[in-house]
């Protein structure tokens, strides 16, 4: 994962609730390699008609919108399946943050997980946020995360919270594996004692 | 161990059971019983050889192939696209590797996960249950915790068997009253969905109660909890209880002789405690639960069947009103129409929410001695092959076929359609999987959510119906 750079970038409106990850990235892909662009996957069913060609409404084919970083969208963003693809292909169309009122929540953990920032704010301020970059297109905002501040095209700053932990591995590009590789005693210490313990599930070795 | 003896709820004494560790955020590191893959794991189990990591505990992983797998024959090589036939392979090849137990295409034990977990005794109460698929919160009706995650995850169980995680709030459902003829434990779950909405328990773990719920059979349990995550929930569960200890009594993986003892003694401790507390807490009466019927994107977007089309002219909210009007031209149905007078060209009976025996038996019922209505394309594809052998010998497929359904093999199949199984664009399915999302079953595709029974009553009828008018008539 590369460390996460403070963002000041366009902000893309995606006007709708409920996002799923079909929508985000349609099933029809999940069995690409990670080696591809998935950026080229996004929204794909939104962005494209089925010869190919742009459809013209959508945020992510008009002018100022194309090269954002920031994404701002309504509630339950990325509900649905646990496919990380959808937050692959977010990350690889160039956006860094997903500002939303919530979100799906395995979503949310894979976000963290891939250099992707997550950042729920107050309902009234993403509906009126909404309202400006879609009033307003090109309308710029900055994302700060060592801060942990937002600061909208008005100029207002809000803040937002996020895990300590998941805000280090991010500001670092760290992975959670190296540092749960580093606890591994506490791991072996605790299987040692389960093991004598009853119903602790099923084994294929026995 | 919690060292006091303040009351606690059946979540909570899984949680504290599994704690490892607690990291200066507060995230729980989690030990993981029981890991569930799949064919969508490649991409995981690469993560680890990049990192030459060899899994931890092959002895508690489990494997099955349903995503992709081809539900007209039993062959991988049918599988046309050449990226497709290889995550099957895969899953395959570095089971093999790994020595993960894995039941390939050619065990009748292979199936959707989420049915064979429970059908081979792998979901005990009181574990910790994970698998890369937002679906897994289905294990949680035997009482386990049980959660999706990503690959990324899956990557970091295989490595450690554990997982780190924020504790989640709990929300208890209770369900108490009695459900009608023709209204089933799907019919439940779409109401709670209607009610709380698709983000309504976001954050939380849903723990499922009231006399509706223990009146439920553990195959209607595990359809509710199933579709916790349709309601946005982490996962859903339920207190173990006689009918969990029957179900999973001689299963193959379960505990047995004096283990299974011990087991049951334990698990009896793990309902929750009298007086203990849930963040939020909602109530349902069954017994004004109707057939209920999705008519729009999102699972929360459901009618009983008795209703209509929404209109969105009669919205205040503009926004509302706008998703509304997206909606219904998206799904080609008319303002206030009622639900009933909606044609359907494809039916699809099967998935990981309705694809159990019990979801067969109630559809073939109603199905008996009809017909499958002129132009619909009709479909069983039962949730494992157990479940088809079963149907088979119980003479199931029969009723089917007689009827005009066709009867495939096990998989995920048209619920997802990365197998290819999929609606045409523009064309409605009556379908009795877990997601009506844009596009799920195909580009284009229109997905009705509803339960196996009503799905066989459209089926016959060739649109939405109320299946009591039809229990009536059978009558
Ligand atoms: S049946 Fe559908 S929801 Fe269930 S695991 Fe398969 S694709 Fe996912």
């Amino acid at each position: 994962m590369k460390p996460f750079e403070p963002l000041d970038s366009v902000a893309v409106p995606i006007m709708r609730a409920n996002v799923d990850t079909d929508q985000i990235l349609p099933a029809r892909y999940l069995q690409k390699p990670r080696s591809d662009d998935f950026g080229a996957y996004l929204f794909r069913d939104l962005r494209f008609r089925k010869d190919g060609s742009e459809v013209p409404d959508f945020v992510l084919n008009q002018e100022p919108y194309r090269h954002g970083r920031i994404l701002v969208a309504e509630r339950n963003f990325g509900c649905g399946s646990s496919r990380e693809h959808a937050v692959w292909a977010l990350y690889d169309y160039g956006f860094r943050a997903v500002i939303a009122p919530s979100f799906g929540d395995i979503f949310h953990s894979n976000a963290l997980k891939n250099g992707l920032l997550p950042i729920v704010l107050p309902d009234a301020t993403v509906a009126a946020l909404l309202k400006t970059i879609s009033a307003r297109p090109g309308s710029r905002m900055k994302v700060d995360l060592a801060t942990q501040t937002v600061v909208t095209p008005d100029g207002t700053t809000h803040s937002f919270t996020i895990d300590p932990f998941a805000k280090h591995c991010l500001i670092h590009g760290l992975d959670e594996l190296d540092y749960t590789l580093t606890e591994m005693q506490r791991i072996i210490e605790f299987e040692r004692r389960y093991a004598g313990e009853v119903a602790t599930g099923p084994r294929s070795d026995r | 161990m919690s060292d006091t003896k303040a009351p606690q709820t059946l979540f909570e004494k899984i949680w504290s059971r599994h704690r490892i560790m607690e990291r200066p955020d507060g995230q729980v590191l989690l030990y993981i019983d029981t890991h569930l893959v799949q064919d969508g794991s490649a991409p995981a189990f690469e993560m680890l050889r990049r990192r030459g990591i060899a899994p931890r505990a092959p002895h508690r992983t489990f494997a099955t192939p349903d995503h992709y797998v081809p539900t007209d024959s039993r062959d991988l090589n049918t599988i046309a696209d050449p990226e497709k036939r290889r995550m099957a392979q895969a899953l395959m090849q570095d089971s093999a590797r790994a020595g993960i137990r894995f039941f390939g295409l050619d065990d009748p034990r292979q199936g959707i996960l989420h049915v064979v977990g429970p059908e081979q005794g792998l979901s005990w109460p009181g574990t910790t249950i994970v698998c890369g698929d937002s679906h897994t919160s289905t294990h949680g009706a035997l009482g386990a915790l049980a959660f999706g995650i990503g690959a990324t995850e899956v990557s970091h169980v295989l490595a450690t068997q554990t997982l780190w995680q924020r504790k989640p709030k709990t929300m208890r459902i209770v369900v108490d009253g009695r459900l009608g003829a023709g209204v089933s434990a799907k019919d439940i779950i779409l109401s709670i969905i209607g009610k709380i909405g698709a983000a309504g328990a976001v954050g939380h773990v849903i723990e499922y109660a009231g006399s509706a719920v223990t009146g439920l059979t553990m195959e209607g349990r595990l359809t509710l909890c199933n579709m916790s995550i349709e309601a946005g929930a982490r996962a859903g569960m339920i207190a173990p209880d006689d009918v969990t200890f029957e179900y999973l009594a001689g299963r193959p993986f379960a505990p047995a002789g004096r283990d299974w003892d011990e087991a049951v003694a334990y698990w009896r401790t793990l309902p929750t405690d009298p007086g203990a507390r849930f963040d939020r807490e909602v109530t349902l009466n069954a017994d004004e639960i109707a057939p209920m019927v999705t008519w729009g994107t999102s699972p929360e977007d459901v009618v009983p069947i008795t209703g209509r089309v929404p209109d969105p002219d009669t919205v205040t909210d503009a926004e509302r009103r706008d998703a509304i009007a997206r909606t219904l031209s998206y799904m080609g149905l008319k303002p206030g129409m009622p639900m009933t007078e909606v044609p359907i060209d494809h039916v699809f009976i099967g998935s990981c929410t309705n694809g159990r025996i019990e979801d067969l038996r109630s559809a073939a019922a109603v199905v008996k001695g009809r017909k499958v209505a002129a132009g619909v394309e009709a479909w069983v594809v039962p949730g494992s092959g157990l479940v088809k052998a079963q149907a088979e010998a119980e003479g199931l497929d029969r009723i089917f076929k007689d009827a005009g359904f066709q009867w495939r093999h096990a998989g995920c199949s048209m619920c997802l359609g990365t197998n290819g199984d999929i609606v045409a664009p523009g064309k409605r399915c009556a379908s009795t999987t877990n997601r009506n999302f844009v596009g799920r079953q195909g580009p284009g595709s229109r997905t009705h959510l509803l339960s196996p029974m009503m799905a066989a009553a459209a089926a016959v009828t060739g649109r939405l119906t109320d299946v009591r008018r039809l229990m009536e008539g059978a009558a």
